[in-house]
């Protein structure tokens, strides 16, 4: 053990291994966050198409399209994704790009199907009734929505997004696969060097975990002030 | 048939009043002069879910000032009947004529013809995320603004035009008329006018939450009439209410009533029925068994069917 806390030590501190870890991190929080606020857009969207009332074509064709696009991305592993975007389309096409650049994109195309089915059943739980009278006042379906319906949906949205949050930060472990050095890499770098990983290993867990706590807090931090706006008196 | 046409001919034309069916002569209220005009035709209406076939050919003809109870009992397509009407169910077949146009038909812009279409749920439904005052000037400011709005679209591309045009050939722009603010502010007024008729105007700053069941239901009333509807749809007021509180909503539109105002009501309360209305339609197995004068209606009903009913609920 002493062995092994010497050598993580004179990798980590002498051999600037902490540089690498700092921009790992960095990679990570960054594919994370840019990969939500992806996500959340692509998925407010579809979660709209979903809800849409589908009495005309147009609303049909986007709704089959959206069917289409959650299937894929919600049935194929993330990591499949981002092979084929690294080392089959990008190629195909001919544009030289970053790792993290598609990282971040595969990552809020993936979240975006499933923030859709979160946003979706986040408006479904609002009583039917409430976008009803709206209608009955001669408010048009999307002015009812944004007014009446998603305010008081977003409550019941903000726990689950975190909860997609917290599956992101983890997930974005596996974006070494097409060459990015996300936190997960740097450690293993650190590892690497000298074929000892049990203190490498044990710290990028811990790493991990302190992201998704203070992930966490920050989550009930918001949930208690939309609780605050809601205290009826 | 003939009547049918008659029926066409006099809501195709603006002289809508012209047409007089000669028959009703029970209506008390809405002394004006077009308290004989059919206001909502509905022609033969039918309505499906799936296989079950709810409504069965609903013809009904609600004039100007009418108060109009629908009672029968449950399942037999009243509250479809009334959904029908605002087209908050699409009908499967049959027309509803409402200021001369088929609100059935689906290239007709329901939304307008709503704000002119009050309506009260049984579950109140106020916007939970708004308060009091906000619930009834949302409505009201939004379709003002809306219509600003287009109106400034408008003129935007005409002034365009205009610098195409020769000075004699302009077309003149549209006024725009009040501002947002002054928008807001007259809606924000009527509101308070409205709640202080009910006596709550100090819960105007209030969330939904807070109130009782005939608070919230008086609320929705006023939210609608806060649009000036021609007509206002009740769908059982007061069946979701406390007894308690029953009363005062019923009292209230019972002052509606005696406003003029026009009222097609779904209840269980037969003696606000018997009180209000100016004619009850029984309704059983999807269609309009019976109607009457509330008088005769209960004093005299004609089929065993609605013998029975009113035997049981009387």
């Amino acid at each position: 053990m002493k062995r092994s806390w010497n050598l993580f030590y004179t990798q980590f501190i002498t051999y600037n291994g902490y540089k690498t870890v700092l921009n790992g991190l960095l990679t990570t929080v960054e594919i994370a966050v840019f990969g939500l606020i992806i996500g959340i857009l692509i998925g407010t969207l579809i979660a709209l198409v979903k809800v849409m009332p589908k009495y005309k074509l147009l609303p049909r064709i986007l709704n089959r399209i959206c069917e289409v696009y959650v299937g894929f991305f919600r049935g194929t592993p993330m990591v499949v994704q981002l092979l084929i975007a690294y080392y089959v389309l990008l190629p195909a096409m001919g544009i030289p790009a970053d790792g993290v650049t598609v990282a971040v994109v595969v990552f809020g195309l993936n979240s975006g199907a499933y923030v859709s089915e979160i946003m979706r059943s986040g408006i479904q739980s609002v009583d039917a009734g409430q976008l009803e009278a709206g209608r009955a006042l001669g408010l048009t379906f999307w002015t009812a929505m944004i007014k009446i319906v998603i305010p008081q949906s977003i409550k019941n949205i903000l726990p689950t997004l975190g909860n997609e949050f917290i599956v992101l930060v983890k997930e974005t472990s596996v974006v070494s696969f097409i060459a990015v050095t996300d936190l997960t890499k740097a450690f293993r770098a650190i590892g690497d060097a000298n074929y000892e990983y049990v203190i490498p290993y044990l710290m990028l867990a811990a790493v991990y975990l302190v992201l998704v706590i203070l992930i966490t807090v920050g989550i009930r931090f918001m949930e208690r002030r939309l609780k605050r706006s809601d205290a009826r008196k | 048939m003939t009547q049918e046409n008659n029926i066409d001919a006099a809501l195709s034309t603006e002289n809508a009043s012209a047409f007089k069916s000669g028959q009703e002569d029970f209506i008390q209220q809405g002394a004006s002069d077009k308290s004989d005009e059919v206001l909502i035709a509905v022609k033969d209406l039918k309505k499906s879910f799936g296989d079950n076939e709810v409504l069965k050919g609903i013809n009904l003809n609600i004039k100007n000032g009418e108060k109009i109870a629908v009672i029968g009992p449950s399942g037999c397509g009243k509250s479809t009947l009334l959904r029908c009407i605002n087209c908050m169910e699409d009908p499967s077949s049959g027309s509803i004529f409402f200021e001369g146009e088929d609100l059935a038909d689906m290239k007709v812009d329901i939304n307008v013809h709503r704000q002119k279409i009050g309506m009260v749920f049984q579950q109140f439904n106020l916007f939970n995320n708004l308060t009091v005052l906000q619930n009834i000037m949302l409505a009201p400011v939004v379709i003002a603004k809306k219509k600003r709005n287009k109106n400034k679209r408008i003129n935007f591309f005409r002034s365009i035009a205009n610098l195409f045009r020769k000075k004699d050939n302009r077309k003149p722009l549209v006024p725009l008329g009040k501002s947002i603010a002054e928008i807001k502010a007259e809606a924000s007024s009527r509101a308070h006018a409205l709640l202080t008729r009910i006596g709550l105007d100090d819960k105007a700053d209030a969330y939904p939450a807070t109130l009782s069941g005939g608070q919230k239901q008086r609320i929705a009333i006023v939210r609608a009439l806060a649009m000036e509807p021609k007509v206002m749809l009740f769908d059982e007021p007061t069946s979701a209410l406390d007894p308690e509180m029953v009363g005062e909503v019923l009292d209230l539109m019972k002052k509606l009533a005696d406003d003029g105002m026009t009222m097609v009501i779904v209840t269980h309360e037969m003696g606000f029925a018997r009180e209000v209305a100016t004619r009850v339609l029984f309704m059983d197995g999807g269609v309009i068994a019976e109607e009457n004068t509330p008088d005769k209606f209960f004093t005299a009903p004609a089929s065993p069917r609605l013998k029975d009913f009113l035997s049981k609920v009387l």
